[in-house]
């Protein structure tokens, strides 16, 4: 053989093709398997094949050695230009192009139809280990596809005006086989299915094939290091980036001809460290599924029918099976139709598939489409970034050199953006969470959602104040409530929660922090509650201190005696009316006098209020009663404190009483001054929140309200009979500042009347409690036989 | 629990059949095919039919059947006779697709509503085919998912 001089393009080239041919490197290559098929894909008539094998020596060899190859692969390269083949024209044909090869092999798997002019590459047939075509610098493979198919009718029939372009694909990983298609950034560049082997080394200083056409052809040439070509494309083409080649960025390939084969080399190695997941969309193959996507579909939201979708993907000369099964599993709702995301995986997948990936068995979790949703949202805020990180490898495509390590630098860049499409995937999680925690947030906020529920949660906690109270007062107390002190132990006994009594004693500082409540919230029963449940730890300090501090109490009181009569609009409405219309008309004076007169009704009001509660509804009943018990303590506190008119001369009294914190007594003696109150709107709502805030001042109202309620008696239901004692002790509650100042007697009758009311509301609460254990009963009867009927349900 | 899956086309061809024992896949073939006659009796008996799915249920076709055991499947059954007893059970889709289980029965004595359960399952799979838009009506069902479902159904007994 002659000697064989090679340019140094042509050395690199040629050495990497044997390379690729070399599979076992055993330094010979065999005339089969892909020196065969680079033959043939150098589309030169069979006889023409057969005589540059014989030029060559390798039929004399029977193999090909490394000069054999060379020399075959000149002899081709001439025999393409057009030259005779000769043996004396390896050496003397100059500036002989690079031989042409394109890619024959694999068509059946990465045949992409012309149509489609995706640049599927190179096979995973491939080694992965080919050096990036010699340099003549271009393996544009625009060029080279453009050049290509000229020549010859490629299989491929590409659409040259085909917009689908071969979809980029970055050779995620490790796979060394992936070949990342280079997109045309021209588009339309007609895709080649690229049979691995035949490494398409576009011919160097061709024109871009930016056109259709040559994309198929170049699609070959994309061959060598997949990566490492696409690096090099990378360079020049901006469009290729570091991860998806665009072998249509033709006049970037120059520049990345101009690529050493070593720095691809070390490009390939840093690609394949730099993504993990081979599955991972990069931000520019997804720019180009999503310009795909606009082809088809120009709403991004909207869908791709399945009928399209099935034109579109068949382009890809993938077999129907398989895209049957990347459907499958691209269609993650089964709907038919591909949204955005669901096309981009399936692209995504028919180009893995091309480069020889095989299909997954289930969808990648970078492709899912929820994954993808999120990265759409980065992606739209990476594509500026992209772009510039594209711009800048197309930049530097001059410079050889720099326009490696530029590479090398985008492709971390690029590498972190791909990060972001899962940190996406986290972000969502945490968007997911972030809503969880909203979601806990509310039922967190406090009363001003919840009005009603705090009445029901207010009976235990009033109950609890009570009972403090009760104990509290009953030390305190002395003569009138020791007698007192004994009905409510006997109460508090009998039921744990010696409502009435309690709310007697605790209505005393109940009625003090239900004012305060009053002045914080006077509207919600249940702030009153809370703050009542507050208060009754501090209760003690606040029995003893004097009356209430001149708060807003009056107001309060007020729209505490609205509320109540919204509350009560239910089971009183006229009543309290009536309640209220009826304290004014009682002269505080007489309620010694009428003390008796109360007590001998208490009881039968307090068997009313009983009987009341018990027929009446417990839950409003109780809530309301509580809350008027709370409301007497405030408004008696409130009254007291503010009104000073003969209730005021009730005020010594009440305090006294008060101190005996039997809001029972206090109750009592409400009742009998009750006609002389006054307010008995203020009263109403004291009622509400008098057994919930104990107060000084509190009692005195409850008295009269009581009062007042005994002369309602008569007048008011069953149903009303309850809150009518609470408005009529509201009601007293405004009498009692004009009360205050009365005689002792008075107050000490007043006293027993508030005693006797408290030992009526106790034995109230006792029953409304054994109510609701009644009904916890059945209640539990009930689940019981429901569960008892579920298994049968089940069979 | 099924021994066999099939689904026969409107034309009465079979789409997709799978049987467990892959031996006797030619005796299910046979099977199936003698079970289409039921199928198509049922269906024309209920004439205009309204469509629903109790009406695609077909419930048992044959009660039993004998099926002959061969040395590899003998199982230690009660009857000698007949050891393995099996149901062919029918479903037909709207669009006269059939779908012909054969369960045996020698496990699982009745569970119609585990039947219909599997029959639910194949048709929602058959339904997720048919979107395929590279599917064409009228081939071999190749589906994969098709495939691994059919395959969680058969499983199930052995």
């Amino acid at each position: 053989m002659e000697g064989l001089t090679l340019s140094d393009a042509e050395q690199k080239y040629y050495s990497d093709l044997f390379s690729y041919c070399d599979i076992e490197s055993t330094k010979k290559v065999a005339a089969n398997g892909r020196v065969l098929e680079l033959f043939r894909a150098a589309q030169l008539p069979n006889d023409v094949v057969l005589q540059i094998m014989e030029l060559c020596g390798a039929t004399r060899l029977g193999y090909f050695g490394r000069s054999q190859f060379y020399i075959a692969l000149k002899l081709v390269a001439v025999a393409q230009s057009g030259f005779p083949l000769r043996v004396e024209s390896i050496n003397t044909v100059k500036d002989l192009p690079l031989p042409r090869f394109v890619a024959s092999k694999n068509e059946q798997e990465s045949r992409h139809a012309a149509s489609y002019s995706s640049d599927s590459e190179n096979q995973g047939s491939y080694s992965g280990v080919i050096p990036p075509p010699p340099g003549r610098g271009q393996v544009k493979k625009g060029s080279v596809s453009h050049d290509t198919v000229q020549p010859r009718t490629s299989a491929d029939q590409q659409e040259p005006a085909s917009p689908v372009v071969s979809p980029q694909q970055s050779p995620p990983t490790s796979p060394h086989t992936w070949r990342k298609h280079s997109r045309h950034p021209s588009g339309g560049n007609s895709e080649r299915p690229l049979a691995g082997p035949g490494p398409f080394w576009s011919p160097f200083g061709e024109a871009q094939s930016g056109s259709s056409a040559g994309d198929a052809v170049w699609s070959g040439h994309s061959p060598p290091p997949p990566q490492e070509t696409w690096v090099s494309f990378a360079d020049t083409p901006p469009t290729s980036t570091l991860l998806t080649m665009h072998p249509a960025s033709v006049q970037d390939q120059t520049t990345v001809r101009t690529v050493a084969s070593a720095t691809a080399a070390n490009e390939i190695r840093r690609q394949s460290s730099s993504y993990d997941d081979p599955w991972k969309i990069t931000d520019e193959q997804r720019q180009y599924y999503v310009n795909q996507f606009k082809t088809i579909q120009p709403d991004l939201n909207g869908f791709i029918p399945g009928s399209a979708a099935k034109e579109f993907f068949t382009k890809s000369k993938l077999p129907i099976l398989e895209l049957s099964h990347i459907w499958e599993l691209s269609d993650f709702d089964k709907d038919g139709a591909l949204t955005l995301d669901e096309f981009c995986a399936a692209f995504h997948l028919v180009v893995a598939r091309k480069n020889g990936y095989d299909l997954p068995e289930k969808l990648p979790e970078s492709l899912m489409p929820k994954l993808i949703d999120l990265e759409d949202s980065a992606d739209v805020g990476d594509q500026p970034g992209e772009v510039g990180y594209s711009g800048s490898p197309a930049e530097a495509p001059p410079s050889k050199s720099p326009s490696m390590p530029s590479l090398n630098q985008t492709w971390p860049e690029l590498n972190q953006s791909s990060e972001q499409w899962e940190t996406f995937s986290e972000r969502s999680s945490s968007s997911q969470t972030l809503t969880q925690f909203d979601s806990n947030i509310a039922p967190a906020d406090p009363d001003t959602a919840i009005v009603h529920p705090v009445p029901i949660r207010m009976t235990p906690s009033k109950i609890h104040m009570q009972e403090m109270e009760l104990k509290r007062t009953g030390s305190d107390h002395t003569n009138p409530t020791s007698p007192l002190l004994v009905k409510t132990s006997d109460l508090s006994e009998e039921s744990k929660i010696n409502s009435s009594v309690k709310f007697a004693s605790g209505n005393t500082v109940d009625g003090y922090s239900s004012s305060d409540s009053f002045t914080s919230d006077p509207e919600q029963i249940g702030n009153n509650v809370t703050h009542q449940r507050s208060h009754s730890g501090t209760s003690p300090d606040n029995t003893a201190p004097p009356p209430p501090p001149p708060r807003p109490q009056p107001s309060h009181s007020r729209s505490s005696s609205l509320d109540m009569n919204r509350t009560f609009a239910v089971t009183t409405g006229q009543q309290q009316a009536g309640v209220v219309a009826h304290p004014p008309a009682v002269p505080p004076r007489p309620q010694p006098s009428q003390a008796p007169g109360p007590v001998v009704h208490r009881p039968v009001d307090a068997d009313g209020l009983i009987t009341h509660t018990s027929t009446s509804p417990q839950q409003i009943p109780e809530q309301p009663n509580f809350a008027d018990f709370s409301q007497f303590e405030v408004f008696a506190a409130s009254n007291v404190n503010e009104e000073q008119d003969d209730e005021a001369e009730k005020h010594p009294e009440v305090l006294p009483v008060e101190k005996a914190s039997d809001p029972a007594s206090s109750l009592r003696v409400a009742k009998t001054d009750s006609k002389i109150e006054e307010k008995t709107a203020a009263s109403v709502p004291a009622n509400v929140s008098k057994g919930t805030t104990p107060l000084a001042p509190p009692p005195k109202p409850v008295r009269r309200r009581l009062k007042s309620e005994d002369e309602l008696r008569p007048e008011v239901d069953e149903h009303t009979q309850k809150t009518g004692v609470l408005a009529a002790v509201l009601a007293s509650q405004p009498s009692i500042p004009r009360s205050v100042g009365k005689d002792k007697k008075a107050i000490q009758a007043s006293i027993r009347r508030n005693k006797e009311t408290n030992t009526v509301l106790a034995r109230l609460n006792s029953e409304l409690q054994q109510q609701l254990k009644d009904v916890l009963e059945e209640r539990i009867s009930l689940e019981v036989q429901l569960e008892q009927l579920r298994p049968f349900s089940h069979l | 629990m099924a021994v066999c899956v099939a689904v026969i086309a409107k034309e009465n061809y079979p789409l997709y059949i799978r049987s467990i024992p892959t031996e006797n896949e030619l005796k299910f073939h046979y099977m199936v095919h003698t079970s289409l006659d039921v199928v198509d009796e049922k269906i024309s008996a209920m004439g205009k039919a309204l469509v629903d799915q109790r009406e695609l249920y077909l419930g048992l076709l044959y009660p039993t059947e004998d099926y002959k055991v061969y040395p590899s499947h003998q199982s230690p059954c009660v009857e000698s006779t007949f050891p393995n007893q099996l149901c062919r059970y029918g479903y037909v889709t709207n669009s006269k697709v059939k779908f012909v289980m054969v369960v045996d029965s020698s496990n699982t004595a009745l569970r119609d509503n585990e039947i219909r359960s599997m029959f639910r399952k194949l048709h929602n799979s058959y339904t997720d085919v048919m979107c395929n838009p590279f599917y064409n009506p009228g081939d071999r069902i190749h589906s994969r998912a098709f495939d691994s479902m059919v395959t969680s159904m058969m499983i199930q007994v052995c």
